[in-house]
């Protein structure tokens, strides 16, 4: 614990909310792979964290350390550039995986039903 | 006020903590392989978030570069099972 | 401009990025910042990468409110839908969409877009037939969607890249 205690106030009250958001909003997102009923449901909702709860967070890390250090410090713009760009591709190659699988277990299922 | 954001960072880790749990939950529990390439890819977004978060905590910047690090290996890392997913040998 | 700056917004992008991490803006870095840039460029070459134009910036910004409002409002969308509140039921399903799009870069931004933007995520693009399957997670009306993808995104991306 060495740099938070030298906040001012109106830092220290920006950086906690932005940063309780984020982890509600991750924690949400995270909560739908638990409950949504099926894979391509369950796609959607990793999606969340890596918006809205990686730009909170983020932002909060860029308010902390730019009124700590006294300049500006921008450097997990890189983060939330990465998080944005990736998360989609990730997720749009796994998509394509998962229709693969599918279709191929059904071809498979089909051939078995006719073989017997 | 220094207080109430070591509170609210507190609690931000627990609910990020939380976060990855349900992500360990979908790696363990599947049901099917790309149910759990999607757990993992969460885990690896809410690690690096918790990352963030402790590098407030601390106030040290070097947290930023490991957050960093998870960040690019979660992404490799689901490109890379997805892409093995895709070649149809692992059917379960 | 070509033989030199092959790729000239993915250099930029790279003599940014250098500056970021290094967090300083001092001649010393700008000087390696943009060897990397360069050095990145040429390799990109060796990909033999379709090149294209990106017109029109003031779209650009647009497009970038547009999708930062979505991502805000879809993000409550799905959170109510995870927590239960209001509907308890709610349809998912795919959505066939016929695209006018054909610039490969066109179509790998309106693939950010949509995945991104939760509750949407795109499946399959069938290049012979321009049709594009995404996945929408609250599924209502079929023809909102398709008017909504089209109008909001595809038009303005249509404008910026060809």
């Amino acid at each position: 614990m060495n740099g938070i205690e030298h906040l001012p106030p109106w830092a220290a009250a920006l950086t906690a909310i932005l940063v309780l958001l984020g982890a509600s909003v991750t924690l949400v997102g995270s909560l739908g792979l638990l409950r949504l009923g099926s894979f391509y449901e369950r796609v959607h909702a990793p999606t969340l964290g890596t918006t809205l709860g990686t730009v909170f967070i983020a932002s909060a890390s860029m308010v902390c350390f730019s009124v700590l250090e006294s300049r500006p410090v921008l450097h997990e713009i890189l983060i939330m550039a990465l998080g944005l760009v990736t998360t989609p591709i990730a997720l749009t190659v796994l998509v394509g995986a998962a229709r693969f699988r599918d279709t191929a277990e059904r071809r498979a299922q089909v051939g078995e039903a006719e073989d017997g | 006020m220094s207080q109430l954001l070591s509170y609210s960072l507190l609690a931000a880790q627990l609910l990020l903590g939380l976060a990855i749990g349900c992500g360990a939950f979908r790696i363990l529990a599947g049901p099917r392989a790309q149910d759990r390439v999607l757990g993992f890819d969460t885990v690896s977004v809410n690690a690096m978030l918790l990352l963030l978060t402790f590098g407030i905590r601390s106030g040290e910047a070097l947290y930023f570069e490991a957050a960093l690090a998870v960040a690019l290996f979660g992404f490799v890392g689901t490109v890379a099972f997805a892409k093995f997913l895709l070649r149809g040998e692992v059917i379960e | 401009m070509t033989r030199l700056l092959p790729f000239p917004i993915v250099s930029f992008c790279l003599l940014a990025l250098w500056l970021l991490l290094n967090q300083a803006v001092t001649v010393g870095h700008i000087l390696l910042g943009c060897l990397l840039a360069l050095a990145g460029g040429w390799l990109l070459t060796v990909l033999e990468l379709p090149s294209t134009r990106l017109r029109r910036p003031g779209v650009m910004l647009r497009l970038l409110g547009l999708v930062a409002i979505d991502i805000v409002r879809s993000n409550l969308a799905v959170g109510r839908i995870v927590f239960g509140f209001g509907r308890q039921e709610w349809t998912s399903g795919f959505v066939n969409i016929p695209l006018d799009m054909r610039n490969p870069y066109g179509l790998g931004a309106l693939a950010c877009i949509i995945t991104s933007t939760p509750g949407t995520l795109w499946v399959k693009f069938d290049a012979q037939k321009g049709s594009l399957m995404i996945h929408v997670l609250d599924l209502v009306d079929e023809g909102e969607w398709i008017r909504m993808i089209k109008g909001r995104y595809e038009r303005h991306l249509l404008e910026i890249f060809e």
